[in-house]
């Protein structure tokens, strides 16, 4: 087989190979066949030790199983020379001699291999037949042994019995001894304050004493023992009573007694009386701490004693019992829980007590610390005893601390946006008594809206510590659902919210109008402010909110529409209130100079009156003031010489005499005047109009009032001719100036030119003043 | 239910008075007085037929100056005082005058207006309000509600002046006066005589504030400073219930008072969007408050929580057993409800009196500044609502 993994065999030629991947299976079988074969001996020539392909009945093969030496000698002869031939000779002969000397080499070996074989067998046999003999001598005595065994037995059985009934009796002598001793051992065992011992004794007697005290002997023993039982149990009892020494040893008290037999009622009764007193002591240590005037350790510190005084010692008494007055079933239970829940309700009075001392504080993580610690150590009690209610009952005082919490912060929100109002007042004020120039009132807006919106994250992160995932009482579902969406969005955020527009609006309806008491800044910046909120920080804040709070609660909430509609109700109204404001103050001015004059014998027209100049001075103030805050508005179409334009309705052309006494309700008044103020009312000015949020809007009703308020005064005088050429100077130097402040210019022009003719109708002797005049008068000054 | 089309009437001059003629019960009228500084001045008469809704006119001359202010005696049909203004060497000073109709102007006399008015007749001088000791202007003169006709407080400058009129009005005692006090120019502007009281009160406005005087002592009762944000322009009482008092001004409201408690008001109203001129209680059913304001409007609102029929009209005795029928169906109705009624808008101008007919207590007019008269009822749903 070396050959077919070496290679081809010597007279194989790689040329006779037919080689290819059809051939490989076949040959790869014959291939496992000779293998086979080579190892049983099988025929040299017909293993597959060839090279492959090479033809196996080819009979010039040497070491094929065909081989012919007919053929071989034919082909050699036919085909080699003869030098060929000679040297396939010699090596023939070589190679016979070789295999000849093998195979003598070979058959020696296995000859000496059979002799020893044989050898060995033979002397095997000689030694089985020397065992067989011995194992028979084992066999018999054996026998022997087995004979003489049962005869010792036999003797022996008798003995046996009796020593049997001997160690009974010892025992039973044992155990009455014991008994009779148990009076004294008792005894000492009391004396020596074993009571465990003692205990253990008396248990062990009890029953036989029970069985045979019909037996007098027995019946003095158990007399005894009963009094020294009875002594036994009464200093049980004593050493109980006197308790102090601590909740272990009282319950191993407890236990003896009961091992003694003692009623498990009382037992009860008195174990948690003790335990009373001694959680009572831990309360009234506890109140100490809360004093009337307290040293206020801190509220983590206190709900620290608490937890590890009372809390601990309730544990320990409640384990207690139910180990001990566990035979006593659902009553003991009961027992149990109304005690628990009894001090449980001091201890949370307490316990309220304290937080409510904290309401104040400012300091959340250290509350929520301490509730956490707090409701944490309920949790084992709470566990231990369902009935009684006491995790419920922290949780309740948690929630109720934390709303009170929400409560607080909202308030201290409150507080904030007024201590903002002040500085924004203080502000305000300033500038004016230093003289100098204050921050601008959109700087003060951003400080404001600024200020709120960290004070209000400040209370979202403070109020967030509730809802910390390592808090105990986190995933409780008050603080999963209702503490988010009703207590942090609806109580905090919305109600501040809403508290803000509130207080904003109180600015709007403050009894003390003419005190005056908001500046009109403050109001502009409050609408500002609230349109802001509108605009963009109300959904900022509440969506700030939703995403800190995940709200899962599916309790109806506040839509944000709803909040934005109530900021720009208010912001309406402030800026409303403050065009009333703002054109109050200009009517006031424009209300005195027409009432103080005496219009009559007033002098020729030079100048326009300085309170015009006033007028005009302050309307472009304010216009500087709320283009701070206010984006520009639409306007009308301007005409591009508006100013140039002149008095349409009392132009010189008025014709005395129109007023004609005629008593025709036909045609009585100006025709010209008449369609100017049909077309002035087709219109219907609503002086005190709500306004729309821009520059223009807020200068418009300003200026309508004003206007408005000039009208009327001038109607209630009674002017000469040059009261009347003042009113048109006055007038036409406002038209001058006014229109570019209004949406609608031609408004100022209806309510100017009304306010001459107003005034024309007011004179009794109406001469007008040239326009040409008028305007000279007004471009000089 | 279809109302009545409001009644129009135009006047040739401006005006400002307007006042029913108290005394007369049975026929709709009114008085009105007209500003014109260049004609002389002339007081309308105006009867309104109520079936036919034709309007008859007398016109009387009033040729001392234009009228700021009218008043109709309670007691006589014929007497009327006013005040007016009369230019002299370039001052203007403001009086006061009780006057007579003459006898033929009473109604119906006159079917042809248009030829009457140029033979009109003048009115006839009773007396002056005025003393020796001048007071100043005068601002209105208001005559005692109930009496016979012979008591009259005009309010000039700071004086709140009593008079008696004696002789069937031609002469004027000066009784009692008391005079504000205080920094700067103070004013009346308006006043009104309570009716409640044995008529002893008046309430009188000057700047925001309103006050009450007892006419006997003539001394100061109650206060309400700063009744109003800015000037107080009208006040009436309420005829029914004798503490309430509402008032009204620049500031665009209506204030209802319980004089009681001045600190605060009962009620406020914020319904025109200029000065409010005028406010009138309605002489029989208080809840109906009728206001005038310069934004050119009328506005009727219900005020019947404050009334003296909170609860709808309290029925005569002898319909005691109709009425229990119906109390529990008014009961299921909706509660009456504060606010509105109607906002008339038939003026073009300044709205500067309102008043109510002293015979139809569901009629009445307005007049504004370009001299239009406009006779108006209330809602004929309400009235019903209200008698029923």
């Amino acid at each position: 087989m070396a050959a077919a993994a070496a290679g081809p065999g010597p007279g194989s030629g790689p040329g006779d190979s037919p080689e290819g991947p059809e051939a490989e299976a076949p040959e790869r079988r014959r291939k496992a066949h000779g293998m086979l074969k080579l190892y049983y001996g099988l025929s040299e020539g017909e293993a597959a030790g060839r090279p492959p392909g090479s033809d196996p009945l080819d009979p010039t093969d040497l070491n094929g199983a065909h081989f012919d030496p007919e053929v071989y000698l034919d082909k050699l002869r036919r085909e080699c020379p003869l030098a060929q031939l000679m040297d396939s000779e010699t090596d023939m002969v070589r190679q016979i001699r070789a295999l000849d000397s093998d195979m003598q080499t070979l058959v020696y070996e296995n000859y000496n291999k059979f002799i020893s074989a044989t050898d060995t067998i033979r002397k095997m046999k000689n030694d089985f037949r020397k065992m067989e003999d011995e194992m028979d001598r084992l066999a018999t005595n054996m026998a022997v042994i087995t004979d003489f065994s049962a005869r010792i037995s036999a003797t022996l059985q008798d003995r046996h019995e009796r020593i049997t009934k001997l160690a009974g009796v010892h025992a039973l002598l044992r155990k009455l001894q014991f008994l009779f001793e148990l009076p004294s051992r008792l005894t000492k065992c009391v004396e020596m304050g074993a009571y465990g011992q003692a205990v253990r004794y008396q248990g062990r007697a009890r029953a036989v004493l029970q069985q045979y005290q019909h037996l007098p002997s027995f019946r003095a023993i158990q007399d005894d023992c009963q009094v020294i039982t009875a002594r036994l149990a009464q200093q049980l009892r004593q050493r109980f009573r006197e308790g102090g020494s601590g909740a272990p040893e009282q319950a191993e008290c407890v236990e003896l007694l009961l091992a003694l037999g003692e009623p498990a009622e009382e037992l009860c009764e008195e174990f948690l009386a003790h335990a009373r007193g001694r959680l009572e002591e831990e309360l009234r240590s506890l109140e100490a701490e809360l004093g009337p005037s307290p040293p206020a350790p801190d509220v983590l510190e206190f709900t620290d004693r608490g937890g590890s005084g009372f809390v601990g010692g309730l544990c320990q008494v409640a384990t207690a019992y139910q180990e001990l007055f566990a035979a006593q079933g659902p009553a003991g239970a009961e027992k149990l829980a109304a005690f628990a829940q009894e001090l449980g309700g001091c201890y949370f009075a307490l316990v309220e007590r304290r937080l409510a001392q904290e309401q104040g504080g400012s300091d959340n993580s250290l509350l929520v610390r301490a509730l956490d610690r707090f409701h944490r150590r309920l949790r084992a009690p709470g566990a231990l005893l369902a009935a009684a209610g006491l995790a419920d009952a922290a949780t309740e005082i948690v929630e109720r601390v934390a709303r009170e919490r929400l409560g607080h912060h909202l308030q201290g929100l409150r507080a904030a946006f007024l201590g903002c109002l002040t500085d924004v007042r203080q502000a305000l004020a300033a500038p004016r008594l230093a003289g100098k120039e204050g921050p601008g009132l959109a700087e003060l807006l951003a400080n404001v809206a600024s200020s709120i919106l960290s004070h209000i994250k400040a209370s979202l992160a403070a109020v967030h510590l509730f809802t910390a995932k390592e808090v105990s009482f986190s995933n409780k579902p008050y603080f999963r659902g209702e503490f988010c969406s009703q207590g942090v969005r609806e109580g905090l955020i919305v109600g501040f919210i809403r508290s803000m527009c509130q207080t904003a609006q109180s600015f709007c309806d403050s009894p003390g109008e003419k005190g005056g008491a908001t500046p009109p800044a403050l109001l502009l910046l409050l609408s500002r402010l609230c349109l802001d909120y509108e605009t963009a920080t109300i959904s900022y804040i509440l969506t700030l909110t939703d995403e800190q709070f995940l709200v899962q609660d599916q309790s109806p909430v506040t839509p944000v529409s709803t909040l934005c509609a109530e900021a720009r109700e208010t912001a309406r109204r402030l800026l409303t209130h403050y065009v009333k404001v703002q054109g109050l103050v200009i009517s006031q001015m424009l209300r005195k100079s027409v009432e103080t004059r005496d219009w009559l014998s007033t002098l020729e027209p030079r100048n326009v009156r300085a309170v015009m100049k006033r007028v005009v001075e302050d309307t472009t103030a304010i216009d500087v003031q709320v283009g701070l805050l206010y984006e520009e508005g639409v306007r009308k179409a301007q005409s591009s010489d508006s100013s140039k334009r002149t008095f349409s309705v009392y132009s010189s052309s008025r014709q005395q005499g129109r007023y004609a006494p005629s008593y025709t309700p036909s045609a009585p008044m100006d025709t010209n005047l008449l369609s100017n103020i049909q077309k002035l009312f087709s219109e219907r000015i609503d002086v005190f109009s709500p306004v729309e949020f821009n520059k223009v809007s807020v200068l418009t009703g300003i200026i309508k009032i004003s206007l408005k308020t000039l009208l009327e005064c001038v109607r209630l005088r009674t002017f000469g001719r040059f009261g009347l050429q003042q009113v048109q100077v006055d007038c036409h130097f406002l038209q001058l100036y006014l229109w570019r402040f209004v949406a609608d210019e031609e408004l100022v022009h209806l309510l100017l030119d009304e306010v001459v003719a107003s005034a024309a109708l007011r004179c009794p002797d109406p001469v007008p003043m040239e326009p040409s005049v008028v305007e000279v008068i007004c471009e000089r000054g | 239910m279809e109302d009545d089309a409001p009644v129009i009437y135009g006047l040739e001059f401006q005006a400002r008075a307007l006042t029913p003629q108290t005394a007369e019960t049975d026929a709709i009228r009114f008085l009105v007085g007209t500003q014109s500084l260049k004609y002389d001045n002339q007081i309308h008469i105006i009867d309104f037929d109520d079936e036919n809704n034709i309007i008859n006119k007398n016109v009387l001359l009033h040729q001392v100056g234009e009228i700021w202010h009218i008043s109709a005696s309670p007691a006589d049909k014929g007497v009327l005082a006013t005040c007016y203004n009369k230019i002299a060497d370039s001052r203007v000073l403001t009086c006061a005058a009780v006057w007579r109709m003459p006898e033929e102007s009473e109604p119906g006399s006159h079917e042809s207006p248009d030829e009457s008015s140029s033979t009109a007749h003048a009115l006839e001088l009773l007396c002056d309000l005025d003393s020796v000791a001048a007071h100043g202007s005068v601002a209105c003169v208001v005559w005692e509600p109930t009496g016979d006709g012979t008591r009259v407080i005009s309010l000039a400058d700071n004086h709140l002046l009593l008079w008696d009129l004696q002789a069937s009005s031609s002469r004027a005692l000066l009784a009692s006066s008391a005079s504000l006090e205080g920094k700067g120019q103070l004013r009346f502007t308006s006043g009104r005589w309570s009716p409640h009281h044995n008529c002893t009160q008046v309430a009188t406005a000057n700047d925001t504030a309103v006050r009450g005087w007892d006419t006997r002592s003539m001394r100061q009762i109650y206060c309400m400073e700063n009744a109003h944000g800015q000037l107080v322009r009208d006040l009436d009482f309420n005829p029914n219930k004798q503490y309430y008092l509402a008032t009204c001004g620049d500031d665009c409201k209506v204030k209802f008072w319980d004089t009681r408690n001045v600190a605060e008001p009962v009620r406020t109203l914020e319904e025109h969007s200029h000065w409010v001129w005028n406010v009138r209680y309605n002489h029989s059913h208080d809840q109906l408050v009728l206001t005038g304001s310069s934004d050119s409007r009328v506005i009727l609102s219900n005020m019947v929580s404050i009334s003296s029929e909170p609860f709808g009209h309290l029925v005569d005795d002898d319909d005691l057993s109709d009425q229990e029928e119906r109390r529990p169906e008014d009961k299921s109705q909706e509660p009456p409800q504060d606010g509105v009624i109607a906002t008339y808008e038939e003026h073009e101008d300044s709205v500067y009196a309102v008043d109510w007919s002293s015979a139809d207590p569901w009629l009445f007019a307005s007049l504004s500044y370009d001299g239009r008269l406009v006779i108006n009822r209330v809602p004929r749903a309400l009235k019903y609502h209200i008698l029923l």
